[in-house]
């Protein structure tokens, strides 16, 4: 009735996309996560080229330069805004090459994982019965345990290195993904258009990843951001361990266990700042993920 | 006078708008009678029980009008205040049993609670009372009822329950909103029977809030219909029921099925309830009414007087608020 | 009630036969068993012998039989660098850990619900607004960076508390805990609360959640209703709906805390057994890895167990088998 004297008149149509993108754009500190995440992933893949120096080519060290104050100047006239570790690194770049580990090993385990656990969750909820019955308990026993635990016996049985930890990584996630897919992939299958599908013959394979996956994507979007900042946390966590990546690839949490033994000293910038970098990129783009989840979460929308 | 309601305003303060659930509502009650206030959802009837309990919600606010309850407003009194009246004076019945009792709380704490909250009597007596509530409202072996869990009850079962937790402190005023809308026919009828026999006896006012007319017909004294916030007719069951002089309770009375007119069509009324944040100007059922015309797009007058009208082309029936 | 927890049983001796099957083919078929229980500097003598003892020359299947007729006893080898059973030295180190763990879930619960239910009973205020961005940090701040800032903060700058090591224990009807002496307190409290700040962050939001759908609930209005006190009907009527949800997950975050001990013990030197397995890797102490594993497999099964048949107590609805539709 209203609809009749009042005939909606928007002259731009509205896509999906940019209705997603309208949304994500309402919330003003999502933005910012968003904004700085850019920033930091940008900063970390060019250190090549914007660091001040290569952390890890010694001929660029001089342990004459150690553990100097934030904002000091080095033998070569560098400007240690952020001080130097033991050997006289400059902690900006080595931050910038340790976030760069960082997020190759979380991006890549990340993208393995999302192919693994989808491709499982596609397969249980498409073929139901003993393959799901059989799948899922193997998730939920995988679950049960804490992500540390599983990585802590990986890495004990397997040795250090980054093929192992991404494999830990690896280990760690599918799960997730495939508790996701296979729950929005369980809805999707019941719906006509799967059914119509059906009748026209199409191959399962071209039915499931045609057709089923592109209506999960959106849980699996915000899954896999969450996942990629716990995986970058855990990997930290490791490497401080002692447990993680190998020395001649240095991450962030490598650096802080550097710094563990001169804190107590009073030489807190070795362990403090690249955890900052930590706190400050894991915080991004979990602002990033809560808005994400908020916006393609069917149950949540006008 | 039980209660007297004099010019209800309840406006909700939304991001879109500001609506206007309850928009000048006047009426009253008086002891051992039973008033029914009959609406579509989204009429404000609800929101008008939930105004006279002091218990509507942010972004809601009792903007205007008082609430006289023996002859004392308690529109804007001190929550302690408030507090004292509620579940003692003024009691409420909700309209789904199966979301109105705590489900982890056994129904002998939920109920001993709600007369300690305002007498000074020891669990025992409390105790007994409570019992003695649920035997009243026809739940059988109450002893070992009180010890169950509200989802160990049927759906008729909990409402009694929840019906003897509003008579337990034998309240002057009861509440009830739609409380046998989720119930099964048959024990809707047993219900309607036995609030109507308790009110009787107990001499207590009860207001009946529904969306169906044929509840209130066998029930009520008097009916107020609600449409858009405002209250369009008024008058005794009788009268309402057999004269409607509003187009909007014709049509209501028109699309309830009765035996006496088998085989005619049933009216329905076009279209449905207007935006509460976008009604039309002048009369607010004009766009679905088959009477209006240009003289609708002006705002009638309110009703006045126990038999009213809020409409400038009423049907048969009573002339007061034609007389414009 | 009893044919639930048989169920249950049954399915965890099946968890524990297949962690089994996992770390006896982790250590025996991926590494190499003769390195996982043979010291490094033993003599070829000394190694046939061990070889022979382990039954290491038999079939795969059988060294499995082996491996958990041993481990059935209790022997799941020595230690090289204590020269101890393995087991005996994992439960030696058992009740400082468990002491820390139990700590700091008692400090999520205690801090974690009160500011979760004041974010959600005033979800605009200023208070509730920090509560939540401190929630968000404490998810994403990492356990061991937030250690050595504590360690940093109140240990260097402002000299309050000890940065290492367990302090005095005291003897409380039989239990020996730093719990029961100042100094013990003042050592327990930054791991613990290193450990909590997660879970604190975990149950804010999940009681603020709580108090958000509990809220407009029909119950809590006829609670009102009734002429309840807003006291009451917060902490008697929406507290106890809430707290089943609470108890599950805080229940289920004791593994995730004992595991994460491992982090917190690391940096406050804390004598328990995740430090244990930190050391033992380090050092390639691996039969104390392998004694680890199983005892913390056995510990899940246990803790999850427990949980199951408490939410089971806790929600009267699942406790008669009956869903009350």
């Amino acid at each position: 009735m209203t609809d009749a004297l009042h005939p909606a008149a928007p002259p731009k149509v509205e896509t999906p996309f940019r209705r997603f993108v309208a949304d994500f754009c309402e919330s003003r500190i999502a933005l910012a996560g968003l904004a700085v995440f850019v920033v930091v992933f940008a900063a970390a893949m060019l250190c090549a080229w914007i660091s001040p120096q290569n952390p890890y080519d010694l001929r660029q060290l001089d342990i004459m330069d150690g553990k100097m104050k934030p904002g000091s100047t080095s033998g070569d006239g560098l400007v240690f805004w952020l001080g130097s570790d033991s050997q006289g690194r400059d902690m900006v770049s080595a931050i910038l090459y340790g976030l760069r580990t960082s997020f190759l090993v979380a991006v890549t385990s990340g993208f393995i994982a999302a192919a693994v656990g989808t491709t499982v969750g596609l397969l249980a909820a498409y073929y139901g019965g003993r393959v799901d019955t059989l799948l899922m308990r193997a998730v939920d026993i995988k679950l049960s345990f804490p992500a540390i635990l599983i990585a802590l016996i990986l890495l004990a049985v397997l040795g250090q290195g980054t093929d192992k930890i991404i494999l830990a990584l690896v280990i760690i996630q599918w799960a997730y993904y495939a508790r996701t897919v296979r729950a929005s992939a369980l809805v999707e299958r019941r719906k006509e258009y799967v059914e119509a599908a059906h009748c026209l013959a199409l191959p399962k394979s071209r039915i499931l990843f045609r057709h089923i996956l592109p209506n999960c994507l959106p849980p699996l979007i915000v899954v896999g951001t969450i996942q990629i900042a716990n995986s970058i946390a855990l990997e930290a966590t490791l490497s401080f361990l002692g447990v993680g990546l190998p020395i001649t690839e240095p991450s962030l949490g490598l650096l802080i266990a550097n710094g563990f033994e001169y804190i107590l000293s009073g030489v807190y910038w070795i362990s403090f700042f690249p955890g900052v970098a930590l706190l400050v990129t894991i915080v991004s783009i979990n602002l990033v993920g809560d808005q994400l989840r908020d916006v393609l979460n069917p149950r949540l929308q006008k | 006078m039980t209660l007297e309601v004099r010019n209800l305003q309840t406006h909700f303060h939304t991001k879109a708008g500001v609506v206007r659930a309850v928009d000048g509502v006047s009426f009253s009650v008086a002891e051992g009678k039973i008033l029914g206030l009959v609406g579509e959802s989204g009429s404000g009837k609800s929101v008008t029980g939930f105004s006279i309990m002091g218990l509507v919600d942010p972004p809601g606010r009792i903007v205007g009008g008082q609430v006289l309850f023996q002859g004392r407003d308690i529109v804007g009194l001190p929550e302690a205040e408030i507090r004292k009246l509620r579940g003692n004076r003024i009691a409420m019945i909700f309209q789904d049993p199966m979301m109105t009792l705590n489900p982890v709380l056994k129904v002998e704490t939920q109920m001993i609670e709600a007369i300690r909250a305002h007498a000074d009597v020891d669990r025992k007596t409390a105790w007994t009372r409570a019992r003695d509530a649920l035997g009243q409202v026809g739940i059988p072996s109450p002893e070992e009822r009180l010890a169950s869990y509200p989802h160990q009850f049927s759906g008729g079962m909990r409402q009694r329950v929840a019906i003897a937790i509003a008579l337990l402190n034998k309240p002057d005023l009861i509440v009830a909103d739609e409380p046998t809308t989720a119930l099964d026919v048959t024990i809707q009828g047993q219900i309607l029977y036995e609030v109507q026999k308790l009110a009787r006896e107990t001499r207590t006012a009860l207001i009946w809030i529904t969306h169906d007319l044929s509840v209130v017909a066998s029930l009520a004294d008097e009916i107020c219909v609600m449409y858009a916030g405002r209250i369009v007719e008024r008058g005794s069951v009788d009268e309402v029921l057999d004269a409607p002089a509003h187009p909007y309770t014709a049509g209501l009375i028109g699309s309830v099925p009765s035996r006496n007119a088998k085989g005619q069509p049933l009216t329905q009324i076009p279209g449905v309830m207007p935006s509460m944040l976008n009604l039309p100007s002048g009369c607010a059922f004009r766009l679905r009414c088959a009477h209006a015309d240009a003289r609708c797009e002006v705002a009638p007058p309110e009703p006045v007087g126990p038999r009213g009208v809020r409409c400038v082309r009423p049907l048969a029936g009573p002339r007061t608020g034609a007389a414009a | 009630m009893t044919v639930f927890i048989i169920r249950r049983l049954m399915q965890s001796g099946l968890v524990l036969l297949l962690m089994s099957l996992i770390v006896f083919f982790g250590v025996f078929a991926i590494g190499d068993p003769v390195e996982i229980f043979i010291a490094a500097d033993a003599d070829q003598a000394e190694r046939e012998r061990a070889i022979a003892a382990l039954g290491l020359d038999r079939p795969i299947w059988e060294q499995y039989f082996f491996f958990v007729a041993n481990a059935l006893k209790g022997d799941l080898g020595r230690s090289f660098v204590f020269n101890m059973p393995s087991i005996d030295l994992i439960l030696m180190r058992l009740p400082a850990t468990l002491e820390l763990a139990l700590v700091a879930v008692a400090m999520s619960v205690l801090i974690g619900v009160p500011l979760g239910m004041y974010a959600g009973y005033r979800p605009d205020s200023v208070g509730a607004k920090t509560i939540m961005a401190g929630s968000i940090f404490g998810f994403s701040l990492p356990t061991f960076w937030v250690g050595l800032m504590l360690i940093l903060i109140f240990a260097v700058e402002l000299g309050w508390l000890p940065s290492t090591g367990r302090g005095e224990l005291g003897t409380f009807l039989g239990v020996q805990s730093s719990l029961f002496t100042w100094n013990g307190l003042s050592h327990l409290f930054l791991p613990a609360l290193n450990l909590a700040l997660f879970n604190i962050s975990l149950v804010i939001r999940l009681t603020r959640a709580g108090m958000r759908e509990n809220l407009p609930m029909d119950y809590v209005k006829f609670a009102r209703a009734k002429g309840l006190s807003q006291r009451r009907v917060v902490l008697v009527h929406v507290l106890k709906n809430i707290l089943i949800p609470i108890v599950t997950v805080v229940g289920l975050e004791i593994g995730q805390v004992i595991a994460f001990a491992v982090v917190t013990e690391t940096i406050f030197a804390w004598p328990g057994m995740g430090k244990l397995i930190i050391d033992s890797i380090n050092n390639l102490d691996r039969p104390v890895i392998v004694a680890y594993l199983l005892i913390i497999v056995i510990m899940f099964i246990v803790i999850n167990l427990i949980v199951d048949i408490l939410y089971s107590i806790l929600d009267p609805r699942v406790r008669l088998g009956d869903m009350g539709k």
